[in-house]
């Protein structure tokens, strides 16, 4: 188990990191089109930020609460992706052919550019949900063979 | 080409370093390092997006999975004790390295515009991306629309290896 950290300076400069680490991995995300960056680093962005947030605060703390519900969404990510692909195979295209994603008044280009975006939330809730998800597989003990003064304590 | 040479030194440096050093966590610490100065070689190359993902993946996320696992087991297991290396190694290996160095002559000049990876399909990308998807970075139109379904499956390997950590990890725990 993962013990809150008891350092104050830690805490007080984890809650100006974190949510800047989080809007860092928002703009990672949705600026992914027009420079470097897309789902997968803004999923790893958002993912540290949550895993810096339970290393601090601990998997209890009020704090962590995102955490507890982003992990209840493993695999909508997923969803998203193929889910925007079959939203294509509906319209009466191809599997993930955005150009056929059935939008009113937009053409092609524009079409295939909401995919894009679509497609890239999916991934980015898919490797933040996976990174958390082995962060705490990691942390967790089993039981036996813990010896104390083993433990993580804050990371 | 001022910055190259002592990029490779302290590249070189650092991998013999997280090879040779006794304790695992440090040698996690230098391989963070490791994967820094290899961001800062994919960004001279010109490879932003790589660049990116090694900086935040190698030196960010894999570092603090190794270190969450170095912490999880006893601390006598994070010492290596090393065997004597065979006497086959300190020829086999510079043999090989000589075989490689031999075939990487081969290899097309870097930015070749002649080369077969610039010549197939690459071109055709770069010059319908904007036109076609309205994305200018190519990179990402290239991933998420022009080869979205490796992108797809990829994701479902990520997915996977989450599934995989916590059925094999998480034994009696929530």
């Amino acid at each position: 188990m993962i013990h809150p950290h008891d350092s104050i300076i830690v805490i007080a400069l984890g809650r100006v990191v974190i949510p800047l680490t989080q809007l860092f991995g928002l703009y990672v995300i949705f600026f992914g089109q027009h420079g470097p960056g897309g789902g997968f680093v803004g999923g790893v962005i958002l993912a540290t930020s949550m895993i810096l947030s339970i290393l601090i605060f601990g998997m209890d703390a009020p704090e962590s609460k995102l955490v507890h519900k982003v992990l209840h969404g493993d695999g909508v990510g997923l969803l998203i992706f193929a889910g925007v692909g079959g939203l294509c195979l509906i319209a009466g295209g191809q599997f993930l052919n955005y150009a056929s994603f059935d939008v009113a008044g937009l053409e092609p280009a524009a079409r295939r550019y909401l995919g894009i975006q679509l497609t890239q939330i999916g991934v980015a809730a898919d490797v933040a949900v996976t990174g958390i998800s082995i962060a705490l597989s990691l942390s967790s003990k089993n039981g036996e063979n813990v010896e104390k003064g083993n433990e993580v304590s804050g990371g | 080409m001022t910055f190259e040479i002592p990029l490779l030194v302290v590249l070189v440096m650092t991998a013999a370093g997280a090879i040779l050093v006794k304790d695992l966590v440090s040698a996690v610490f230098i391989l963070g390092s490791y994967s820094f100065s290899l961001a800062l070689v994919w960004s001279l190359l010109g490879a932003v997006d790589v660049a990116f993902v090694e900086a935040v993946v190698g030196a960010g996320l894999a570092t603090v999975f190794f270190l969450l696992m170095l912490f999880g087991i006893s601390p006598k297991d994070t010492r290596i004790r090393r065997p004597p290396v065979p006497r086959a190694a300190y020829v086999g290996l510079p043999l090989l390295a000589v075989l490689l160095l031999y075939g990487a002559h081969d290899l097309p000049r870097f930015g070749d515009p002649d080369s077969p990876p610039s010549t197939h399909v690459s071109a055709v990308y770069l010059e319908r991306s904007l036109e076609d998807t309205h994305t200018p970075n190519v990179v990402t139109s290239v991933l998420m629309d022009y080869r979205s379904f490796d992108t797809l499956i990829e994701t479902v390997v990520i997915f996977t290896s989450g599934i995989a950590c916590a059925l094999l990890l998480r034994r009696g725990t929530t």
